[in-house]
């Protein structure tokens, strides 16, 4: 190999800029719809209120940091169940590969938020230096006046939905109203205007400017994509079959009355105008593509003006491309061995986590047993051994348990600093939607044969709602 | 492929359309994909803002030490800003337990929660050396975890020999009274230390010696010991006599251990802790030995 050769080669490939020209369909109206959809859930779910009684936040969803604690609706979620986010993101994956298997990138090209706020800041962008040929002259052209306003204005309205953006991530950390004045009035914490900072930023910087470099450069899905697609999965298609050979329109005219065989494609390029990553659809599924179907609007216009069948690009499987060519009609399964694994794999972690979810006790108990000393001889002879209990309430109410310990013949149990019932069991009050830990002592009294260890069954009663939990440690004897 | 024929870096592979780099290892090679532009420029970007990393961060190593950077950070003092925030923290905590009286700490659950946390931790850093972890205690070394006392296992009396300690020369209220060493001194006879050595095991239900003279071994208890451990060996608290008729002991009660305490004397001492440590500390230490189990 030559080294010295390799010096003179480009450090970088200089991106093309992407113009991409407005277009007018059934599938843009439908991203249209969507996007309205998605920002609508974005920018206004915080202000959502969820009634959970007196001692908690009445935001219907509400990451609280500061008390580690999440709220969704109906769901409290605390630390330690964080394997339900876990299953929320197996279930996200599982669904994201059968939404894959079934018709492509449906996310990519219509839910993204990369592609939802990269095209509302097109929106803005034509607003203001018009479609794909006007923006094309006026960056080509020298500095004006009107190209400044009209430049300065575009991003000083991206800037803004960009702040907008970050002001609307904040506020699901925190109780949105107040925060709102707080900001308002100058008065939020620091760290509130430091993430606002940094999501304007990235809003600003990936929906503005890295546009599809993001898709191509930085998103992993793409490559993922690639791996886990097949030939019967629905996706954008070119249908060469049809449009190939490409002809003008007058020729393939003089072809077909020849006899000859003439594609419908007439080569206007307006897929490729209209495509957000600046590809030509026509040179086959491409890790580029993501799929918004822009394309099919664009070219179903063009077949309507010249008379032709739509959908010469359409949501199309390699299948059927192959099928058509050999003579065969073309047929959609959508229900495939790998559809089903997808499904049969979402319903069994969905139900596994909704039966988790709905049987999950509100009430919690763990036990640890005092190592120094294992256990105690007190004047009289009975043994006595040391545990910390901790007990856990996930009710928005102070809730009295009565602790109980079986096991062994004449055991006892007090706890340290806490009150008793009137059959002596000691009570811990359990402040709403917390933990309390306490020393709780076991004892039992001389002359009761003990093994070296032994099992006992501590049991936790809420006294007003009933509800019991158990679990059990080990008492120690010499 | 001839050897002597470098394949240019601009020549196109056929193949695929893409330029080469003129790599080439036994005919295979390698195409150019470079980079977008800003990916370079961010790898610029992070050269750059290494270099601002350090002018203002500690980064230089030189022969003893290192540049210190143009904002002063260190870890050391970031450290010891922590702590000095953690202090600050607990003393404003801390106020309340001033405040308080140790029947008020008891039944505020919030106060008796941050003295059972700072007593634990104080009893970590002072008291464990002798009593042990978690107050386990040893041989001459009273176990806390227990509900035998010598002197005394309400809080008062805990506080009491928390601050002043047991046999401290420098301190006037200190627990002073202590075993004489019978033996030792020739207050007993050999033959009477082994009497009342086995009687004291009669006391407490152990086995005896079978050749020992039990009646003279109570006499000489009633005589000798019983001022301070009571005529039927359940100890006092106001002199720091334990009970031995219990089944807890702090040397042991096996025959050749009494013997060697009526002989010797006992008279274990522990550091008055009022000099040394804080009111505040002591009262929390105070609740914690307290709760270990034995607390009356």
């Amino acid at each position: 190999m030559s080294v010295s050769e390799a010096d003179d080669l480009p450090l970088f490939a200089p991106s093309k800029k992407v113009y991409p020209q407005s277009v007018s369909g059934p599938f843009r109206r439908l991203k249209w719809g969507l996007l309205v959809v998605c920002l609508a859930i974005y920018y206004l779910l915080p202000f959502l209120r969820w009634d959970r009684g007196p001692n908690l936040p009445d935001q219907a969803i509400l990451l609280d940091l500061a008390h580690n604690r999440f709220y969704f609706f109906f769901i409290e979620i605390w630390p330690q169940e964080v394997y339900y986010f876990t299953g929320l993101l197996v279930l996200a994956a599982f669904v994201l590969f059968l939404m894959n298997a079934v018709a492509g990138r449906i996310w990519c090209g219509y839910l993204c938020p990369q592609t939802v706020w990269t095209d509302l800041f097109l929106a803005v962008e034509r607003a203001f230096e018009g479609d794909r040929r006007e923006r094309m002259q006026r960056d080509d052209a020298p500095w004006s006046a009107d190209k400044l306003w009209r430049k300065g204005a575009k991003h000083l309205v991206w800037l803004m939905i960009a702040w907008w953006t970050g002001g609307a991530w904040v506020l699901y950390f925190a109780d949105a109203p107040t925060l709102v004045r707080q900001l308002a009035t100058l008065t939020a914490p620091g760290m509130a205007y430091v993430w606002i900072g940094i999501l304007t930023f990235t809003t600003y910087a990936l929906a503005g400017h890295m546009r599809e470099q993001v898709c191509k450069f930085m998103c992993p899905w793409p490559r993922i994509q690639a791996a886990l697609t097949d030939d019967e999965a629905l996706n954008v298609t070119y249908r060469y079959d049809r449009g190939e050979p490409r002809v003008s329109v007058k020729q393939a005219a003089r072809l077909r009355a020849a006899g000859q065989p003439a594609g419908d494609c007439v080569d206007c390029r307006q897929c490729i105008a209209v495509c957000p990553t600046g590809i030509d659809i026509r040179d086959g599924a491409q890790l580029d593509c993501i799929q918004c179907g822009l394309c099919i609007d664009a070219c179903d216009t063009v077949m309507d003006k010249i008379g032709r069948p739509a959908r010469l690009i359409g949501y199309d499987t390699e299948a059927n491309l192959k099928r058509r060519q050999d003579g065969l009609a073309p047929v959609y399964r959508p229900l495939r061995l790998r559809t089903a694994i997808y499904a049969a794999l979402i319903l069994l972690v969905g139900g596994a986590m909704l039966y988790q979810l709905a049987t999950r006790s509100t009430v919690g108990i763990s036990v640890l047993h005092e190592r120094t000393p294992l256990f105690v001889r007190l004047h009289d002879g009975s043994l006595r051994n040391a545990y910390t209990v901790r007990l856990l309430n996930k009710r928005p109410e102070t809730r009295p348990f009565a602790l109980s310990v079986a096991g062994l013949p004449g055991i006892g149990v007090e706890a340290v600093g806490v009150r008793a019932t009137a059959d002596f069991r000691p009570v811990i009050d359990v402040d709403p939607d917390s933990s309390r830990e306490v020393r709780v002592l076991v004892t039992v009294p001389p002359g009761t044969p003990l093994e070296q260890s032994q099992v006992i069954t501590f049991t936790a009663s809420d006294l007003f709602a009933g509800e019991v939990v158990r679990t059990q440690d080990h008492f120690i004897a010499p | 492929m001839d050897p002597h024929h470098e394949p240019h870096s601009h020549e196109i592979d056929a193949h695929t359309g893409i330029a080469t780099t003129g790599h080439e290892w036994d005919g295979i090679r390698e195409l150019n994909t470079p980079l977008p532009r800003w990916w370079l420029g961010i790898f610029y970007a992070t050269i750059v803002w290494s270099i601002g990393y350090w002018i203002v961060y500690p980064s230089w190593p030189l022969i003893s030490g290192a540049t210190r950077g143009v904002i002063g950070y260190a870890t050391r003092a970031a450290i010891a800003d922590d702590m000095a925030e953690l202090q600050a923290r607990r003393a404003s905590q801390a106020a309340g337990l001033t405040q308080a009286s140790l029947e008020q700490i008891k039944a505020d659950p919030n106060l008796f929660r941050i003295a059972m946390a700072q007593g634990k931790a104080a009893f970590g850093d002072n008291c464990v050396a002798c009593h042990g972890v978690g107050g386990a205690g040893g041989k001459g070394f009273p176990n806390l975890n227990d509900d035998d006392w010598l002197w005394g296992g309400t809080p008062d009396a805990i506080q009491q020999t928390l601050q002043h300690g047991i046999r401290v020369a420098t301190d006037s209220d200190t627990r002073i009274s202590q075993m004489p060493a019978f033996g030792r001194d020739g207050i007993l006879k050999r033959d009477e230390i082994v009497a009342v050595a086995n009687h004291v095991r009669a006391l407490a239900g152990l086995p005896t010696d079978a050749k020992a003279d039990l009646a003279r071994g109570r006499q000489i208890f009633a005589d000798t010991c019983a001022a301070c451990h009571g005529p039927q060996g359940k100890g006092n608290q106001e002199m720091g006599a334990p009970n031995l008729t219990d089944a807890i002991t702090l040397y042991g009660m096996d025959l050749p251990t009494i013997t060697e305490t009526i002989t010797n004397g006992r008279g274990g001492v522990m550091p008055a802790w009022g000099p040394r440590l804080d009111p505040t500390t002591i009262k929390a230490l105070t609740v914690y030995v307290h709760s270990l189990g034995g607390g009356q």
